[in-house]
């Protein structure tokens, strides 16, 4: 392992690997600890979903921006991330919802997104398999352009780009501690050596909050155990990915034919648990088969735990932590780290490479929370 | 072209998995999600012994100490109707 470099990535998730990617595109000397093996948190467990519809600007800016990324990334990386737009559909229940549905899509309109409200009755020309009254759906809003990838191949294939730039990255390498001198970050000490840094960036997903406490910093992170099911492969039957804010269910169907989905179990409290619970399979069936009956003949096949990393708004903690000089904060997605990822690691690594800060990263800072200035993102599944 | 087969499931071939570990995915758990192997409805039950023995062959890594991916129950497939049914919804 080197013992100097110009930035230490912890977490090598998909924004961790994405943004040693970037900077080591930029020239920078990179490191990458993974405590485990690549995509082993978060982005390995995530139901691969990227939507550009959310309630709070800087969420819709950062994906709408990170859409226009995604769709150039399988090339820009020589790989096949999987990406495919088959759009979002969000189920509305009632007047309620509806008219929040219609003050987000006026914000996302705004931002020069294609959205439409749909009737009842055009639902099903979206996806055909979904039974509208068994839904208990008034309507829905739908963006075309909206989609999913594969999360693994992603991170993989950002990965094998920053290795052949001379980015080193360690799986299997634990971080023990921090260390700062006169108010800035010196030393990244792991079980396998230590490496000189100025800047260290803590990308580590639920484990971010015990990262920042090394240096005495609190993050105002709660892991939510999540789980989600994949069933066997089926003939394409359709291409959005639903969503419904009320049960908090979404499913899509993937490129190898699979319906992946997930829904929080109601009574489900913070924790580190990480066993599959049966509660979860018995709530996820039924309201499946409710959304699309005709799925009950449909075979599960596994499925598994995974973790969002929830702040009080719903929002990432993004961008230099007031105190520590060179300790950035790539963390607390809450649930949508993956779909935002193209973005927040282009201006993280504008902050990096060129001291760049942007108004969407300054609204993202740790800071947020001391003066209470949050505005909380409504617009959450899963 | 002859090939061997290592993960009927999901397709994968011996020359796959070499070629994977080859450009540096040697953790059983990577091979996984690069591959797919056991994610099909085995479950792994066929292929990630071999894939094991292939990674000892290549790695050095033994078999013994390669340790199996994470269990993602239910073990067989059970359809969505069934579990629905189960009981009503409180």
């Amino acid at each position: 392992m080197k013992s100097k470099a110009d930035v230490v990535i912890i977490g090598g998730g998909v924004n961790g690997c994405s943004l040693a990617y970037k900077l080591a595109k930029k020239g920078l000397d990179v490191v990458v600890l993974e405590k485990k093996y690549l995509s082993s948190g978060a982005t390995g467990a995530c139901g691969a979903g990227i939507r550009q519809q959310w309630s709070t600007r800087e969420n819709a800016l950062l994906a709408i921006k990170s859409v226009k990324m995604f769709e150039q990334l399988s090339r820009e990386l020589g790989q096949d991330i999987e990406f495919r737009q088959g759009g979002y559909l969000i189920a509305v229940h009632d007047e309620k919802e509806m008219e929040q549905a219609e003050k987000n899509v006026a914000m996302q309109r705004s931002l020069g997104l294609k959205v439409d409200i749909l009737k009842p009755e055009e639902i099903t020309s979206v996806v055909p398999i979904l039974d509208v009254q068994g839904m208990k759906a008034i309507g829905a809003t739908f963006c075309p352009t909206d989609g999913h990838a594969n999360p693994f191949r992603t991170t993989f294939a950002y990965a094998d780009a920053a290795r052949s730039l001379g980015a080193e990255i360690n799986t299997h390498t634990t971080v023990m501690n921090l260390k700062i001198t006169k108010k800035a970050i010196r030393t990244v000490v792991t079980d396998k050596g230590s490496i000189q840094t100025n800047v260290v960036v803590n990308a580590a997903g639920i484990d971010s909050k015990g990262i920042a406490e090394m240096v005495h910093i609190h993050l105002p992170l709660t892991p939510m155990r999540k789980e989600i099911m994949a069933t066997e492969r089926l003939q394409p039957l359709f291409e959005a990915m639903v969503i419904s804010f009320k049960d908090g269910i979404y499913f899509s169907q993937q490129k190898e034919g699979q319906i992946v989905g997930g829904i929080p179990i109601p009574e489900e409290k913070g924790g580190y648990k990480t066993m599959p619970t049966f509660r979860f399979l018995e709530h996820m069936s039924r309201t499946l088969t409710r959304y699309a009956p005709m799925l009950k003949h449909v075979n599960l096949l596994r499925h598994w735990t995974g973790f969002y990393d929830v702040t009080p708004d719903a929002r990432p903690i993004l961008g230099e932590v007031k105190g520590i000089k060179g300790f950035l904060q790539c963390n607390g997605f809450s649930g949508h780290g993956f779909m935002i990822s193209p973005m927040v690691t282009e201006l993280l690594t504008d902050l990096i490479v060129e001291g760049k800060t942007s108004e969407v990263l300054q609204n993202l800072t740790l800071d947020r929370f001391k003066d209470n200035n949050i505005e909380k993102e409504l617009s959450v599944v899963g | 072209m002859k090939r061997s087969i290592v993960c009927r499931c999901e397709d994968i071939s011996e020359e796959d998995v070499i070629h994977a570990i080859d450009e540096g995915y040697t953790d059983i758990e990577e091979l996984r999600k690069k591959l797919r192997i056991g994610m099909g409805p085995c479950q792994g039950r066929v292929c990630i012994q071999i894939v094991a023995r292939i990674l000892e062959k290549k790695t050095g890594k033994k078999v013994a100490t390669t340790p199996l991916p994470t269990v993602r129950p239910p073990i067989i497939p059970v359809s969505l109707g069934t579990l629905a049914s189960e009981n009503d919804e409180k």
